[in-house]
């Protein structure tokens, strides 16, 4: 019995506490500075400069607006479940950050490097709905309720477009493994799966935008029509922590992206003769890194651009347009993994 | 047939999702409408209808003569005057309250008024801090007219030739 808590055990279990630390506080950081960037992307397309009075360039105001939720009183409604109420939150974030476990940022360099690691995110991003669902549940509030009933049938609803593209990409990588994953990818821009998987791409990406509720899909938050959804009836800190679990899951959604469809960690240049030397000094992670922000960009251009869905266009384009194109697909790429099309598949 | 394929081929090349991005994009890059308040201010009409403010003559006696005519016109009713007749014989004001809650900034006082003494200036951010202090007493509004007496003179002068 002893035995289990020796030296050595504990030098380990500390050392992954470090790791986790290590992923979790650049997450965090990025989840606050991704705010300010949506602010000023949104507000540099609509011509605005956005905010720019906290710090140079507003480079303080992700901080400020922290302390602001942080130090606002937290109001439990007096209807509502407060056990669950409390719970909620924490049953969004914490499969958020989860599922970072096995993203590989480098080489090797990934917390987790389990053999199903995209069925692990599959299930850590479905788990993510739990924490709304029960948030609209224990406001005991209608709106709330709507909005919670609206993102569980978006979210169950896209989970399976998004699980059916990722098919594709395992079809193709024949690998659960997501560095296995980038490594089928290796050779340069024109090697990695978006060109063969291109109306897979597309449709993982747009279930990725509507996974992590973002406008166009943003009917479960809603706010001109049920004022916040899920979490009106949350404030301070306990609304910053589904903040927090949104944008995790929307940077989550965009280094998977960049794994699935972009190569990873890889450089674009590979095998291309001058450029791939030029650019042999750059690390795996600022590749994957500017991948990653290539997506989120486009988050937020998207959310610039484009209008809100209705609820039933947004159930068909899921159910009726998604699915039968991955599954056209799912056979286009079996031709082309039998017939070893090069140079993906040789 | 050939319409109903072209339809097909645009939506699913989310043609027109593209186009919308495209002019996002553009617009990403474009000209920023920003005016930095404090620091940057747009042009105002020298007409501009701001805070009020009672003038003085250049030798430092005060325009007003209570003729009231301000008083009379003034839609929102937020003009008080009172008068007496002072040692020197002439009348003027012992009273001279504007409730700038009530006033809707329509500038028929400065028409209104025979010797060009309310008039309202181009201060347009101010702010009361106590309760009360939104009712402008005579002394307050001498003291702005004092303060920018050359601004509002620079105004009027400017706008003269179109009354």
């Amino acid at each position: 019995m002893m035995s289990y808590f020796n030296l050595d055990t504990a030098f380990t279990l500390g050392w992954i506490l470090i790791k986790v630390l290590l992923i979790i506080a650049p997450l965090m950081l990025a989840v606050a500075y991704l705010t300010l960037a949506e602010r000023k992307v949104l507000g540099y397309i609509q011509d605005r400069i956005g905010p720019n009075r906290v710090g140079p360039f507003g480079l303080l105001q992700p901080i400020a607006d922290g302390l602001k939720l942080l130090f606002k009183e937290l109001i439990v409604p007096t209807t509502a479940n407060r056990y669950l109420f409390v719970v909620a939150p924490i049953l969004a974030i914490a499969p958020a950050l989860a599922a970072w476990a096995v993203i590989p940022f480098d080489e090797g360099l990934v917390l987790s490097n389990i053999n199903a690691g995209v069925l692990y995110i599959l299930a850590m991003t479905s788990l993510g709905v739990y924490g709304i669902i029960i948030a609209g549940w224990a406001s005991n509030s209608k709106y709330a309720f709507i909005g919670a009933l609206r993102s569980a049938a978006q979210i169950i609803s896209y989970e399976i477009a998004m699980g059916f593209a990722l098919v594709g990409v395992l079809m193709a990588a024949g690998s659960l493994n997501l560095s296995d994953i980038v490594h089928a990818q290796a050779g340069g821009f024109w090697h990695w799966f978006w060109l063969p998987l291109l109306p897979l791409f597309v449709v993982h990406w747009i279930s990725a935008v509507a996974e992590t509720n973002r406008a166009p899909f943003d009917l479960a938050e809603g706010e001109s029509e049920i004022v916040a959804g899920f979490h009106v009836e949350y404030a301070g800190m306990t609304f910053a922590v589904f903040f927090l679990a949104e944008y995790a899951n929307m940077i989550l959604m965009a280094v998977l992206a960049a794994l699935f469809y972009m190569g990873g960690w890889l450089s674009p240049f590979q095998g291309i003769p001058l450029l791939e030397e030029t650019f042999a000094f750059v690390p795996g992670i600022v590749w994957l890194l500017a991948k990653t922000s290539f997506f989120l960009f486009l988050y937020l251009w998207f959310r610039a651009t484009f209008p809100r869905y209705r609820y039933d266009q947004l159930m068909r384009l899921g159910w009726k347009v998604f699915i039968p194109i991955t599954f056209v697909w799912f056979v286009v790429v079996a031709l082309m993994v039998k017939a070893q099309v090069a140079p993906w598949f040789s | 047939m050939i319409e109903r394929l072209k339809y097909y081929l645009k939506s699913f090349l989310l043609w027109e999702l593209l186009i919308g991005l495209k002019l996002t994009g553009k617009h990403l890059f474009a000209r920023k409408v920003t005016v930095q308040y404090p620091e940057e201010k747009t042009p105002k009409s020298p007409r501009f209808r701001g805070l009020h403010a009672l003038r003085r003559y250049p030798s430092g006696e005060e325009r007003c003569i209570a003729c009231k005519l301000c008083e009379a016109v003034c839609p929102a009713l937020a003009i008080t005057i009172e008068s007496e007749r002072r040692a020197d014989g002439t009348r003027r004001t012992t009273r001279y309250d504007i409730d700038l809650f009530k006033c809707i900034y329509c500038g028929f006082c400065e028409e209104s008024c025979p010797v060009d003494s309310i008039v309202e200036t181009d201060i347009l951010d101010y702010h009361f801090e106590k309760r009360g202090e939104n009712i402008m007493t005579k002394d307050r509004l001498l003291a702005i007219g004092d303060k920018y007496e050359k601004d509002i003179a620079k105004a009027r002068e400017i706008d003269a030739p179109y009354r």
